[in-house]
Formats: C-alpha cells, structure tokens, sequence
C-alpha cells in the first residue's frame, strides 16, 4: 500500500498518529504512553510507504506481514490501522473498553489486520520468524517480507534470543526487525534493570545483518527498510535509537511514563505541543 | 450401546505391545500425505517422538528448532498465520510444561490450530524419574479456552488422533506415553474426537479411563467378575471436549464411578469427571492417579504398580470402593 508520501507527509502523518495515540489513551484512562509516542516515525513509515497491505481486504494472500512483539505499544498501530483504512477513526476511542475490537493488548481474532495476538513479551519474534520461514522455504515467495516490532526491555526474554538463534541458522533473510531502543523499562533504565549492550554485537553474533539509525528520521527508516530488504543472505534487525514520550516534553525520557496514560490536563498540553511543534508554530487546529 | 472392537487375544500374554507415540509417528507421515499443509518441528527429539517419519517422507516441511521450547510452539503459531497446520513435538514436561505461557497467549488465546504433542507423558516413563515424568499436562491444557485434549489410549488409536487432529482446525494437545502399550484395539474400532467408548458393559460400576489406563481398566473388569462384580469399562480419549452423553449415561446405569489416569488426578482427567457429575449427575468416586506427588525412577511396569496403576490393583481399589460405598441413582 505504498502511497508515495513525501518525508514531509510521513512526517507529519507521525505527528498525526501521536496526537491520536494521546487522545485514545487520555479517553481509555489507562494503558502505555512512552513506547507509543517514541515509535511513530517508525509505524508511519512502515504503514504509508514500506510495507504492502490492502485495508479493504486484511487477508489479501500477498501482502507483507507484520508483528508487533511488544503488544502494550499497540495504541500506535491502531492508529496507523485506523488511518490506513482498516477501521474507522472514530473506534479509535473505544480503545480498552468493553467489547471494543481495539484491546488493551493486541488480539488477532478480534481485529482484521492484526497477525498476532501478543503482549507477554518476547513471543512476536518467533512468530515473524515462522512466517518468515514458511514464506522462504515451503511456499517460496520471496517478494514478500515479514516486518516487526520489539521492545529494548523485551529483549531480556529468552524467547527472544531463542528466535534470534532460529532465524540466524535458517538466513531468514524476509524478516525484517525493528528493535525500538529508548532506553526504558517499568522498572527504570534498560542499563540499571538489565544491561543490553553490545546490542549491535549481540546481533550480529547471532548472524544478522545489523543497522543502527535515528528511529525518529523517517527517511533513515525508509532507507534501512530499503536495505533491509536488499540483503538476501541474513535476517535483518534496525536497532532505531528512540526518545520514550517523543513529541511531548514531560513525557521525554521518563521511564514513570512508561505505562501510564495522560490526565485531561496532560492530554491537552500534550496535544498543544503535538500540534505547534512545541511552541514554533501557531497549532492549525487551535 | 455401540459394540466396540477389541483384540481377540485381550488378556494374552501374546497380546502385541507397542508404544503410543510409534501410533503419532505413523500418523503424522498419514496426515502429511492427506494435507500438505501439515509441516512439524521438533526440539531435539525428532527420533524420540517419532516424528522421524514425517522427516524423511517430507524433509521440507519439517523444521528443526533445537532445544528451545518457547520457540518451537510461537514459530508454529507463525507458521499456522502463514496457513499451515503445525505439529510440534517434545517431551510433554517440556511442552507444554516449559512453554505454557507461549502456548495459552500464541495458540491458545490467538486460535491458531497449532498441535502440541507431549510424548514420554506418565510415570512409566520410568528410569529417567520424576523430572522427565510429566504428570501435569492434562490439568494445564484443558484449563485453556479454545483447546482440544486428547489421550490416545494405544498406537493403533494414536494414528486415527492423529490424523483427525491434522484436520480438527484447532490448538489441540495430544498425550503420548513412552512405553510399549498393550494395543486393545482394532483397524476397525472407532475414534472419534470428543467420543467416549463403551469397551466393555456392566451394571456395578463404571470405570473411566484415558490414555495408558484403558487397557489396565480392561484388566481389572476381567479381575472383578471373579467377585461376581460387573464392571463397565468406558475409554474416554477426549478429555477435552468431554463426551458427557456417553459418561452420564454410563454412570446412571451403575451408580458408582471409578476413574483412572497416568496423571495428577488434582486439576486432570479425574478432576474432569468429578466437575461434571457432581452438576450433572452426582454420584460416588473414586479417582485413581497420581494423588499430589511426583513420580520417582524405577522400571515402567514397577513404578505403575508401585503406584497403584495396575488392572490387578485397580480391581482390588475398585472392590473396596464398591464393598463400602452404594450404588446411587441406579435407574430401572
């Protein structure tokens, strides 16, 4: 589904997504802010210009998949899933609620255009990593690629490693993993909770064709997905350097507000910041 | 009630004896040349759990993980994503017992029809001891939404499961013993996911059976007519769905209830029976298992004695349970 934004359009479709991410957990009352907000160039990116879907037809036989292993950052999909086409905007506010399609984690059965059901962390690798395998060795289409998203934190999971391992042997080279690295966990700092680094090494020990670029740049994510794919004999992981909260000054680089949502009042600033660019610019919505 | 065939020479010590899991590998290598569809993946145990035929008959379709058993069940939920039907096979006390988390959230919860096969299942696994004795399984896997159990109760049965699980559309477990397993039935005995066999008809009480203990239920009814005691014998395969016409009306003709399992009987398959006669049918049981110990090493047949999981010691607990207990609701 690749429309051909502009880097100014993916831009701004970024700012889009946070806004609606504010104003779906400010109504839900609860859920994470932190890893959503930090990763909206990277879903603008992957759903307006990398990956090919039809909304209209979630199940279309040809399309690339996508996983997202940190499922507790699913506010962003939903709203990349809403302004692709997937559902209509407005369900975007029946986020969390009871007999809503959007849970708070994410649910394959629920929602058309969902691969997985996750949230338990360190699963959505393996998953991606099976599709990625049935794709290059059983069905053989190797014009489809398989994207997915994990957690820095997530990476203290065993799963996770097991499925670096899995995908290292096979050269599962459709698969193509966006490590969101902002440095945060519910408990604190990923250096103080759980050291990762090397985490370049770490990859690349497990023989995967690393990238590290500014997750927040969306032509560095348009070119690292570009180069993902054109590397035919490893799998690929894009470690995106991230800024928690991105976009809203008090939520930048706090851990506290890792999974915690915005009051109104937070909510309302947020959105101020969101629309001005913090100030620079007179917001066109205000 | 339906007649069920059983082998001419049941109680012979000529009788054929073959593990459950030779059953599931036949099986599988069936269900793959059924539905290509079917891949499998193993944890290092490919020989073990006989998946070693499918491997040869379709090296393509099978996928070797290594020991990681958290991988080998959420890389068969992409693989089921992708459109295929995934076997997955290891020891059952490591899966499902390492991996249950991955298999609730990625199987159970997502609905894919993923197929967990736990072999060495049961304290006649034997020497390796209670580690590698997994006694748990039942109770976790048919607590799980959306998920089928099923307990062959010998080879023969194990390759119809097989085969009808390749194509039931669901997370489904399959429980297969170690140990070589007296075949009590036929080519021509039915298997039917979600039906209760009536092996043998009785009127004094009804012994239940799942998996390995079919067979020693079939041993212990022969034991307890020399008491003059008639004992019906129901092979109950499907713990999940389970078969409640069948049992209820077993039960209601004789009036006491006997269930048997290589497993806790704390949260298994004794645990499902008595949740569903005490709101359906409420009638006296007895539940013969593991009761809230592990296993320990020793030969398969010592230990199965040793823990009272013997036809002769079933008949002898089943005499008691029935010398002091009557026969409630008996009808006609």
């Amino acid at each position: 589904m690749n429309k051909q934004l502009t880097i100014t359009d993916l831009e701004h479709m970024a700012y889009r997504l946070r806004e609606d991410v504010i104003r779906m957990l400010e109504h839900a009352g609860s859920g994470h802010s932190a890893g959503p907000l930090g990763l909206a160039e990277i879903f603008a990116t992957l759903y307006f210009d990398v990956m090919r879907y039809d909304p209209k037809n979630p199940e279309w036989d040809d399309r690339d998949y996508f996983f997202l292993s940190n499922g507790h950052c699913v506010p962003i999909q939903y709203a990349a899933m809403a302004e692709a086409g997937f559902f209509p905007k407005e369900e975007l506010m029946t986020l969390r609620r009871l007999g809503s399609r959007l849970q708070g984690h994410p649910e394959r059965t629920k929602l058309p255009g969902l691969e997985n059901t996750s949230g338990p962390l360190g699963s959505g690798l393996s998953q991606a990593s099976g599709v990625a395998y049935t794709l290059q060795y059983i069905d053989k289409q190797p014009h489809r690629f398989v994207y997915a998203v994990t957690g820095d934190g997530e990476l203290d999971e065993g799963n996770i490693w097991e499925a670096a391992m899995f995908a290292g042997k096979n050269k599962l080279s459709q698969l193509i993993v966006f490590v969101d690295r902002n440095n945060i966990q519910i408990d604190g700092t990923t250096d103080h909770v759980m050291p990762l680094e090397d985490l370049h090494g770490k990859w690349e020990s497990f023989g995967w064709h690393v990238q590290e670029i500014d997750g927040h740049n969306v032509e560095s994510i348009r070119d690292a997905a570009s180069m993902a794919r054109a590397i035919t004999n490893k799998p690929s992981v894009v470690i995106a350097h991230t800024i928690p909260g991105k976009g809203v000054d008090f939520m930048e680089y706090d851990y506290h507000w890792h999974g915690s949502p915005p009051n109104s009042e937070q909510a309302k600033e947020a959105l101020h910041k969101l629309r001005t660019l913090d100030g620079k610019i007179k917001g066109e919505h205000e | 009630m339906s007649h069920y065939p059983l082998v001419e020479n049941l109680f012979g010590d000529d009788i054929a004896k073959e593990p459950i899991r030779a059953g599931f590998g036949r099986g599988l290598k069936a269900a793959g040349e059924i539905n290509e569809r079917v891949v499998a993946l193993c944890a290092d145990l490919t020989d073990s759990t006989q998946m070693s035929k499918f491997k040869e008959a379709f090296p393509e379709r099978f996928v070797e993980i290594g020991v990681a058993e958290q991988n080998l069940v959420t890389v068969a939920s992409g693989m089921a994503r992708a459109g295929k039907i995934p076997f997955t096979s290891s020891y059952a006390a490591f899966s499902p017992g390492r991996n249950w988390e991955q298999i609730r959230t990625t199987i159970a919860l997502n609905d894919q029809p993923v197929k967990i096969v736990g072999s060495h299942a049961g304290v006649s696994v034997g020497p390796d001891g209670a580690t590698h004795q997994m006694l748990e399984d039942i109770a976790i896997m048919r607590v799980l939404p959306n998920m089928v159990v099923v307990a062959p109760g010998d080879s023969v049965e194990a390759e119809k499961v097989t085969k009808a699980i390749a194509e039931n559309g669901k997370p489904s477990y399959i429980r297969l013993a170690r140990e070589k397993t007296p075949v009590f039935s036929v080519e021509e005995s039915p298997f039917e996911i979600g039906k209760a066999y009536v092996l043998r008809e009785g009127s004094d009480i009804s012994l239940l059976g799942t998996g390995t203990m079919s067979y020693q239920l079939l041993v212990a009814a022969k034991a307890l007519e020399a008491h003059g005691i008639h004992a019906e014998v129901v092979h109950v395969p499907t713990i999940k769905p389970l078969d409640e016409a069948t049992i209820l009306h077993s039960i209601t003709k004789t009036g006491r209830v006997l269930t048997a399992e290589e497993a806790q009987v704390n949260g298994g398959f004794g645990s499902a029976i008595a949740e569903l006669i005490s709101e359906k049918k409420p009638t006296p049981l007895l539940r013969v298992g593991m009761l809230d110990r592990f296993g320990e090493s020793g030969a398969p047949e010592e230990l199965l004695d040793h823990f009272g999981l013997t036809g002769a010691k079933i008949a002898e607990k089943a005499k008691a349970f029935i010398d002091t207990t009557p026969q409630y609701h008996r009808e006609g």
